[in-house]
């Protein structure tokens, strides 16, 4: 395991050895399960730019998201594709490389949609800053997108920017029976929902209003169903699942083990789905196979010549 | 003089049909394989209408336009330009601010505005799969009996393709609430420069593995072509607020939008407009605007009418402490549209002030916008040149509109010159080089102002992985190439009878 300390270092780190992973807090240990060298981001730990008033800030990659999120509140912003495993020491920048994201994401977007810009470095050892720090940017080919969900085979992320948005004054979360025609109906209308989620088994769904506490009980009870604790997004996020799957609302019914996200956009499961990737365990990376191109293979020779960064396959 | 355009070139192909029987055959005759003659345009008459596009300061002949109806054709038109390599450039409506639809002489067009189906709509899962050629407003207008629609909003919306959009990455006024074009892009089948046919993504807005469609969505054209594109639809707004407020100075517009931001509010639109963008706006579509001021604020809220209802009190009373000469809130739906009518044809109302104009597209940090625009007065001081602004202000997304007489003798390299220096001052303020128009031919130069040596390289790596060949779109958005002519200027055809804007 090499730990750099600095961006330098960790161009230095890549140099290395002929074949490297970088790691972070490794709450999703199977994405890293390889045979290569492994290092860690832990000590490239720290904000390095925050600035409230432009919606966004930049990080070292190592940054445990917990740190972030606090960094955020005290300015009263959060990170709105709602990180998961936060408790469990996730750093930013395995956020970037694992692309998970939690039920928040179903307003605003997840992971891919808040990243601006990123320092990485490719596997040639160039320490390279691609995409932009402000909130509106279109120079260039969107590297930093790419990167997320890349499980650190395209490159090894060493600073991300990201936007934020102000926190809603409060939130509110009702449980009911799930139907899909329901859930339907409310992520179409006007309620302008904040995450609506299916618990394992299939039975309930979960439906989060987010802004001004005076509206939202009108909004409640409009919507029905019971007001419970919001507590419950906590222990959906912290939780240690073992696999993802990403689906279309009309597969709901496929995967009633799991806890399903997003409004049927992404399954959590622990366990093994029909398709999907493994996230903890002895399972393969890619369960039931994925859509393989020619140009992911040119892609990687681009960034990573000499493979000295696993392949998606590894 | 800057060269001027050819006029009948000696060596324009004649149509496939009529070379038939010659002994030299144009290497265009193998088109006629896929695409009947009328689809194969090669007379100048034809060709003249896609020597230019939204950029209209550049202007070049291609040697063919082809007109492909299906997906099919196109991939085996790219097939065939790969085999020959043949430059090409796929065009939707040739809306591009940045020149990035501009033909290669030496080259063929491939106009996609025929591939103009809606695949799919779902309501349910609130996702629609459009051809490239589908208008940017189609979408929203097929959505709306579903109470859908699709989020970005780039000012030509009511012309622009969905395929241009994801070329470029447009934006809109929206951007800081939803974002831009990627941020709606679930799905992309596309043929690549390689002629390899892709597809990523689809109907879920999770995706499991390297984010393939964002990296495609703002290629410029120089990864592939585009043929059906998954994106997501949004619950339209149940109710708006918004609010125009007039100020004595643009730096108290600038303040009062920092007060908004501070507020902890996140208003869907934040745009502002200083004196000579209102005069235009005044001349163009009577719109009107408070006397007095150098600048007017656009601020909308939007979302349920409760949380609109508490929210807009909160507005209204920041608004009314940054000491607005006025403030309109908009009391109806008409007269919401008119305000917003008077913002999105500033620019073409621009037209008006002056024969010819650039429209500049910069990001500051959003605290650095009063700076911005005082160094821009400076510098137009300096350059005698006449520039009025619209921005969205919310992102920090400046458009000077840079007023010049293109018959006069260099007045549009003096333009182009002090477009260059607003350009230069935004990368040194932290920002960028585009927030939404894209590098193109136009900023091929100020890229190595925002990237390094080795940062161009991967980028072009990348591009080299796509198209190896470099026949997607070549001339783009890297510098180093040679110049394209620059030659006439002036209002595009369609924006001067109003029809779109320039944003």
């Amino acid at each position: 395991m090499i730990t750099p300390s600095s961006l330098p270092e960790l161009r230095d780190a890549v140099l290395s050895a002929p074949r490297v992973i970088a790691v972070g807090a490794e709450t999703k240990p199977r994405l890293s399960a390889v045979e290569a060298v492994k290092i860690s981001t832990r000590q490239l730990s720290g904000i390095t730019e925050y600035e409230p008033s432009e919606f966004t800030f930049t990080a070292l990659a190592g940054t445990p998201v917990k740190n972030i999120i606090a960094a955020l509140a005290e300015k009263g912003q959060y990170l709105p594709f709602d990180p998961m495993l936060v408790e469990a020491g996730s750093t930013l920048g395995g956020v970037v490389a694992s692309g998970l994201s939690g039920p928040g994401r179903f307003r605003y977007g997840g992971v891919r949609d808040f990243i601006l810009g990123v320092r990485f470095v490719d596997g040639m050892g160039r320490l390279l800053r691609l995409g932009g720090k402000v909130v509106k940017n279109a120079a260039g080919f969107d590297v930093p997108k790419f990167l997320v969900g890349s499980l650190g085979r395209f490159g090894v992320i060493g600073e991300v920017t990201f936007k934020v948005f102000p926190r809603r004054e409060s939130t509110l979360t009702l449980q009911m029976p799930f139907e899909a025609e329901r859930m339907a109906r409310i992520a179409n209308s006007r309620f302008e929902a904040d995450a609506l989620d299916v618990l394992p088994g299939g039975e309930k769904m979960l439906v989060r209003l987010a802004g001004p506490g005076k509206a939202l009980e009108v909004l409640a009870k409009e919507i029905g169903g019971e007001i419970i604790d919001n507590a419950i997004w906590n222990e959906i996020r912290e939780t240690r699942w073992n696999f993802k799957t990403d689906l279309t609302p009309d597969q709901i019914t496929d995967f009633k083990a799991a806890h399903v996200s997003c409004c049927g956009n992404v399954a959590f499961s622990h366990t093994p789905p029909t398709r999907g990737m493994t996230l903890r365990g002895e399972f393969p990376l890619w369960i039931g196979g994925r859509s393989r191109f020619a140009i992911e293979g040119a892609v990687k020779q681009a960034l990573d010549p000499q493979n000295r960064l696993p392949t998606l396959d590894d | 003089m800057l060269s001027a355009v050819h006029e009948g070139r000696a060596d324009t192909p004649v149509r496939s049909s009529e070379a038939a029987g010659r002994s030299v055959r144009s290497p265009l005759d193998r088109f006629a394989a896929i695409l009947p003659p009328d689809r194969i345009l090669m007379r100048p008459v034809e060709l003249a209408a896609y020597e230019s596009d939204g950029l209209t300061a550049f202007r070049t002949r291609p040697l063919a336009v082809v007109v492909p109806e299906t997906a099919d054709e196109v991939i085996a038109i790219v097939r065939l330009c790969h085999e020959l390599k043949l430059p090409f450039v796929a065009r939707g409506s040739g809306t591009s601010l940045s020149g990035g639809s501009l033909p290669i002489a030496e080259g063929i067009v491939i106009a996609l505005n025929r591939l103009n189906r809606i695949l799919k709509l779902n309501p349910q899962q609130r996702i629609a799969v459009v051809e490239p050629g589908v208008i940017n407003t189609q979408v929203t207008t097929a959505a709306a009996p579903f109470g859908l629609h699709y989020a970005p909003d780039p000012s030509s919306q009511s012309i622009c393709t969905i395929g241009g959009n994801v070329a470029f990455n447009s934006g809109g006024a929206h951007c800081l609430k939803y974002g831009m074009t990627a941020n709606h892009i679930l799905g992309i089948k596309a043929v690549l420069g390689t002629g390899e046919v892709v597809e990523w993504g689809g109907g879920s807005r999770e995706r499991l593995g390297p984010d393939w469609c964002g990296l495609f969505t703002g290629n410029e054209g120089l990864f592939g072509i585009a043929l059906e594109i998954t994106l997501q639809l949004l619950p339209k707004a149940e109710c708006f607020h918004t609010v125009l407020a007039g100020y004595r100075t643009l730096e108290q517009a600038g303040d009062a939008v920092s007060a908004v931001i501070a507020s902890g509010l996140l208003p869907g639109a934040i745009e502002i407009m200083d004196a000579l963008a209102l005069e235009a706006a005044v001349a163009a579509v009577h719109a009107e605007y408070p006397p007095g001021c150098e600048a007017v604020l656009i601020v909308e809220l939007e979302g349920p009418r409760e949380v609109v209802a508490i929210e807009r009190e909160r507005l209204d009373a920041i608004l009314a402490a940054s000491a607005p000469v006025e403030m309109r809130p908009a009391r109806d739906a008409e007269e919401r549209f008119a305000i917003w009518k008077g913002r999105k044809s500033a620019f073409s109302a621009v037209g008006r002030l002056s024969p010819d104009f650039i429209v500049q597209d910069g990001v500051v940090p959003r605290r650095k916008l009063g700076e911005a625009l005082r160094r821009i007065a400076e510098m137009a001081r300096e350059s005698n040149i006449r520039v009025a602004n619209v921005f969205h202000a919310g992102d920090g997304n400046l458009h000077p509109l840079i007023l010049f007489d293109g018959r006069e003798e260099g007045a549009l390299h003096r333009a182009e010159s002090l477009a260059g220096r607003i350009l230069k001052m935004c990368v040194e303020m932290g920002g960028s080089i585009t927030g939404e128009h894209g590098i193109g031919v136009e900023k091929r130069e100020c890229l190595p102002d925002m990237f390094t040596a080795d940062e161009i390289d991967c980028m072009q790596r990348l591009r080299a992985a796509f198209d190896p060949l470099g026949i997607a779109n070549p001339g783009k958005m890297f510098p180093g190439k040679e110049a394209p002519a620059l030659s006439h200027v002036g209002l595009h055809p369609l924006e001067k009878a109003g029809l779109i804007s320039r944003e």
